[in-house]
């Protein structure tokens, strides 16, 4: 359909942001979100793309004027990583219950300390509790599609959210992969630009923000609940109908390997690409193994992750982020547990945890993680570690 | 201005509802209420946490005509950079009615604007948007209790800085937002209180008709944090002027213009016997307060040219 | 807001207040334990309370009144009993003394 242009993961998230024709981008500069921002504000510069950048002193304010530019009824962007998406964690929460659908790209990148600019998930995984729709990309081509499907979900009238879609620092912003870069006409003509949300008009002057004591609060949290729920409706309508005009098919989850497989990985971001690489490099036919990925987290598709995972001996979930004294110290482990357990499937699970500070999760490593997998996979769950393997830590 | 305005010319219309829960005798009350209605109608409003949001905007009561925001406490600056630049980039493409001019004001407390909320308005007066940012100042952080802020005065008593053995209210001075603000070049800069209305007015709606970032200092009176009976607000206000303690004045573009000469200046403890947070003062620590003012005072004249505050006649 | 409060199907999303000035329907008045009451023959019409009250709770009315002395005025300043908290500041700054603070009698 449109032109292949080889483009890092952070080009291919800035050509779809133009083509979004987004009225507002503002961003503060972290490694490695950067050359996002940089390549838009070529756009810009060249004329290219008709946005005002705000140029702000700190992502707590990138995030807050975001908020008030889509207060204001404009389409606005933002990205970050690491340490600055933690410090716009105040307002994440705001602008999700302030029902804004604002669409941010996180790059995903190492939580502090020590300080460490590579790639794990744990800045990702700091969203979770805000209310944004959250979706990761396993490539650069997804990456740049996931920002026209997110001002789909975001802006419609059913869902209100913002969304936050991530690739994976370095692995992804800074490697050079094919892209068929979605066109401006396309792009608009898949997530039009609509005033779905209230706004700042001083024809209709209403008052957002205002305080809401015991007696009214609950009834709004009860609203964004359902708002979250309906996003998962309203993302598989974008995905089918993406499909359809772009001929590209994505899923809230997806699977690859054997029919019927026994052992299963699950993992999110460009691991999923080792794992397949792997299994079709390592393991033979009915090898009975199989990667499922994750690429919607929020809302978590349980019913899906339930439907796969029936009738697998053993699951092992990747997590590249650390949530010390947790139950489950892997939070994307956490979630499927839940979800196994809600839905009565009773496939054993195993936590690893992977690849943290931006340490590759290689086909050495997956190859240990099948490996244990197999030998667990007939054991009783009694017999299964209850703490997380550290694949890859030097012990 | 030809026309000198006064008290008569204020609009009678009221762009600020009363049922809001503001104290009794609330100073910055009645600057939210004249405030509104010097600003022009088609203006948006964005607010940050404190007295007046959470007063004014209690679900499902608002005392706002104008669109309102509110975000958090330390980004009221950064929000209405946000909404300037969407109204900006809207209106180049066409999305809103090109003959509107949507103005956009932001307002904090001084704990919203000088402590927790400096860094949003830094970046906000130094990347140049067309936005009025107005701090009204009750010198402490009074919403949460009478906390101090980095605009209490010295000599304060505050919940965190109280009167005791060892402490004796606040012992730091004032920060000096305006020349925070002048630090970054903006057009526009003044100060207003609420005893002085039709100098209030003026100064809004100047200031709404100049282009770039503007603050406007407000001095606002608080009944419970400074510890007076309601009914005294516009008395101590317009007694700070009296004694020099608080300067009516307006700086465009590097010119000073002093709205309020006061030819004869009274002493300071006429300002602070009537708050109840300044009953502990020795009379060493009034005359540390009386050089304060006298410093303040010798560096507006020595800006204005002329003698435009006058020497303390008791 | 009478009677039943609404669900949350009811409400307009994100805590949205559609009503600007919708705060006027809570009236105010029983925080006061004073009310001021304006002597309107001595009242000159000067505006200086009107423009102090912080509710605002004192209206501005083209309303007629000729005092005990034949002085015609063409307002009348009115003191809006459903808002007026009793603070005093318009008795306070009265330049004539025409407002005085009575008890609230309730």
């Amino acid at each position: 359909m449109g032109k292949i242009v080889p483009l890092s993961g952070n080009s291919a998230v800035a050509y779809a942001v133009k083509s979004a024709d987004v009225d507002v981008i503002s961003a503060y500069p972290i490694t490695p979100q950067t050359t996002i921002v940089e390549k838009l504000a070529e756009f810009i510069a060249n004329g290219e793309l008709d946005a005002e950048m705000i140029h702000v002193e700190s992502e707590h304010s990138a995030l807050s004027a975001a908020v008030g530019a889509s207060a204001a009824g404009a389409r606005v962007y933002t990205a970050s990583s690491s340490q600055g998406i933690v410090l716009m964690y105040e307002i994440m929460f705001i602008a999700s219950s302030l029902r804004l659908p604002i669409v941010m790209t996180v790059a995903t990148r190492a939580l502090s300390a020590p300080i460490n600019i590579w790639n794990d998930h744990s800045d990702f995984m700091a969203v979770s509790d805000t209310g944004w729709v959250m979706m990761m990309a396993e490539n650069n081509q997804e990456a740049h599609d996931d920002v026209i499907l997110a001002y789909r979900i975001a802006e419609d009238p059913e869902v209100l959210l913002p969304v936050a879609t991530a690739l994976d620092g370095y692995f992804m912003t800074h490697t050079i992969e094919p892209i068929e870069v979605i066109e401006r006409e396309d792009a608009l003509s898949f997530a039009p630009k609509r005033k779905t949300w209230f706004t700042l008009d001083p024809d209709k002057p209403v008052t957002i923000g205002a305080l809401g004591d015991p007696q009214w609060y609950f009834e709004f949290k009860r609203q964004q609940y359902e708002a979250m729920k309906k996003s998962r409706e309203v993302f598989e309508k974008s995905v089918e109908e993406f499909a359809k005009v772009f001929g590209r098919r994505y899923g809230a989850v997806e699977y690859f390997g054997d029919e019927n497989p026994e052992v299963v990985l699950v993992a999110m971001g460009h691991v999923v690409g080792n794992i397949k690489a792997y299994l079709s490099r390592v393991r033979g036919k009915d090898s009975r193994a199989g990667v499922l990925k994750i690429k919607l987290y929020r809302p978590f598709p349980e019913d899906l992750i339930a439907k796969y995972l029936e009738g697998v001996k053993i699951v092992g979930v990747i997590d590249r982020a650390l949530i010390p004294g947790s139950a489950s110290p892997g939070p994307l482990h956490s979630e499927v547990v839940a979800t196994l357990r809600k839905h009565g499937v009773d496939a054993k699970t195993l936590s690893f945890v992977s690849g943290l500070g931006g340490r590759p999760v290689t086909h050495e490593h997956i190859g240990l993680m099948f490996g244990k997998l197999s030998e667990l996979k007939d054991k009783p769950s009694s017999e299964l570690p209850k703490e997380p393997l550290f694949i890859g830590v030097r012990e | 201005m030809s026309k000198t305005l006064t008290i008569r010319d204020l609009p009678r219309e009221e762009r600020f509802a009363p049922g809001h829960r503001m104290c009794q005798g609330c100073g910055a009350a009645i600057l939210m209420r004249h405030i509104t209605k010097a600003l022009p109608k088609d203006t948006i409003i964005v607010q940050a946490t404190g007295c007046v949001e959470v007063t004014t905007t209690l679900y499902p009561e608002t005392s706002w005509m104008n669109p309102w925001l509110h975000i958090a406490f330390e980004n009221a600056a950064a929000g209405a950079s946000g909404i300037e630049a969407a109204i900006k980039v809207l209106k180049r493409k066409g999305q809103l009615p090109s003959g509107k001019e949507v103005k956009v004001v932001a307002i904090g407390g001084d704990g919203g604007t000088f402590d927790i909320g400096i860094q949003a308005l830094s970046g906000m007066l130094e990347r140049g948007h067309d936005i009025l940012y107005i701090v009204y100042d009750n010198e402490a952080y009074m919403n949460t209790g009478i906390q101090r802020s980095g605009a209490t005065p010295f000599g304060a008593w505050t919940t965190t800085t109280p009167v005791g053995k060892v402490w004796h209210g606040e012992w730091r001075r004032k920060k000096d937002i305006i020349g925070i603000a002048l630090a970054h070049r903006v057009p526009y800069v003044a100060t207003v209180n609420p005893a002085y209305l039709p100098d209030l007015y003026v100064k809004v709606s100047k200031a709404m008709s100049i282009k770039g970032p503007k603050l406007i200092h407000a001095f606002s009176p608080c009944v419970p944090g400074w510890r007076y009976e309601p009914a005294l607000t516009i008395t101590i206000a317009k007694m700070a002027v009296q004694t020099g303690m608080w300067i009516n004045y307006e700086i465009e573009n590097g010119v000073l213009n002093v709205t309020t000469p006061v030819p004869k200046r009274k002493p300071v403890r006429e300002y602070l016997k009537l708050q109840g947070r300044f009953r502990h003062l020795t009379d060493e620590e009034i005359s540390i307060i009386q050089k304060f003012v006298d410093e303040q005072v010798a560096y507006i004249n020595r800006l204005a040219g002329k003698e435009v505050i006058g020497p303390v006649e008791a | 807001m009478s009677g039943r409060l609404p669900s949350w199907k009811e409400l307009p999303i994100g805590a949205v207040i559609l009503e600007p000035g919708s705060s006027r329907r809570y009236k105010t008045h029983e925080w006061r334990t004073l009310k001021p009451v304006i002597n309107q023959d001595k009242c000159i019409r000067c505006r200086i309370c009107w423009s102090y009250c912080p509710e605002p709770a004192i209206l501005e009315v083209d309303k007629p009144y000729v005092t005990s002395t034949n002085r015609r005025y063409e307002i009348t300043y009115m003191v809006d009993y459903d808002y007026c908290k009793g603070c005093g500041i318009c008795a306070q700054e009265c330049p004539v003394k025409a407002i005085e603070m009575v008890p609230e009698v309730r």
